[in-house]
């Protein structure tokens, strides 16, 4: 996993994003329903310590926290109850792969 | 009609006995099996602590009193001066950690977010991974809200969960599931009843749930 930095740049609202489908071991606060699905910013939230490394008492870097709306439809594919409704969640910025050009 | 039961024999209405003794004592089973593995981590940190002075057993009984102090009333009050007070609301929803010390609530360092229901949206609010809630607010979680079935199933099922609460929703309503996943909480603005044109702040907030925070139900309407 890279090492989170502050330095990451910081997504526009209405950019889309993919969270990471990575595996990793520790105190992970991405849920795994939504690792792999695509979704748009809805708000930054400011940086906040890095709660991989918090778990490990280690110094935690500040990392973007960003609030990312996914649909049903993303998250559940036909199993969605209402495919328009909508879910956020708060990722961290290295969890989350910028879909738009640059 | 032994003491502690509330309701009488003679109709012979059905009703529930969970819980309750033959005889009409509430009762639950005693906790007989052993301590789990975070049970005896809990106690032999906590013990730790008091035996080097850290911390003293008056004062952690003090702050479980302070938790259990706080109640749906405070989050009732923020709510019914958003219906009041436009400018207020306005507040509420641009920063409600702000709005919410302007009113006088200790929040601590808590990050507070308020999402408003509407005609088109309703929100509803979940921790999948544990059981953020916004405590300074609206007190302890109730015990549903950390179970695993409303936390795997409000992000997947919001409308069959709604209903199970008693909230149906038209299809042309959209839900919003707010899954707490990180640093922030989550506090729902429910849309203030019909009827209650010219009522007072302090009116109002008798009529604002707790659920009604969460958005697993509505604000009572004014005589129900």
């Amino acid at each position: 996993m890279a090492a989170p930095t502050v330095s990451e740049p910081q997504l526009p609202v209405r950019a889309r994003v993919r969270v990471r489908s990575w595996a990793a071991p520790g105190h992970i606060r991405t849920p795994w329903y939504l690792r792999g699905r695509e979704g748009r910013i809805e708000r930054a939230l400011g940086a906040f310590p890095n709660p991989e490394q918090l778990a490990l008492r280690q110094p935690a870097d500040p990392v973007p926290l960003y609030r990312v709306r996914f649909t049903m439809a993303e998250v559940w594919g036909k199993a969605a109850e209402t495919p328009t409704d909508t879910l956020d969640a708060e990722i961290f910025a290295h969890w989350l792969e910028p879909l738009d050009a640059a | 009609m032994p003491h502690d039961h509330d309701h009488s024999h003679d109709g012979a209405v059905p009703h529930d006995h969970t819980g309750m003794s033959p005889s009409g004592h509430p009762y639950r089973p005693d906790q007989d099996t052993a301590l789990s593995y975070w049970q005896v981590m809990e106690i032999a940190v906590r013990e730790l602590a008091v035996e080097r002075g850290l911390i003293t057993p008056a004062e952690i009984a003090a702050q479980i009193e302070t938790m259990d102090a706080r109640s749906p009333a405070n989050g009732a009050a923020v709510v019914a001066r958003a219906w009041t007070d436009p400018a207020f609301k306005a507040r509420l929803l641009a920063d409600a950690s702000e709005a919410s010390r302007e009113m006088g609530f200790d929040i601590g360092p808590l990050r507070l977010i308020a999402v408003e229901n509407t005609d088109e949206v309703h929100n509803v609010i979940v921790c999948t991974l544990c059981s953020c809630y916004p405590r300074n607010l609206l007190g302890l979680p109730p015990d549903w809200y950390k179970s695993r079935a409303y936390r795997s199933r409000t992000v997947k099922e919001p409308r069959r969960v709604l209903a199970e609460f008693g909230l149906t929703l038209p299809e042309s309503t959209t839900v919003r599931v707010h899954d707490s996943t990180a640093d922030m909480r989550y506090i729902v603005l429910p849309a203030r009843p019909e009827g209650t044109e010219g009522m007072t702040a302090e009116a109002l907030a008798e009529l604002v749930t707790r659920d009604s925070m969460i958005g697993t139900g509505l604000p009572r309407s004014p005589g129900a």
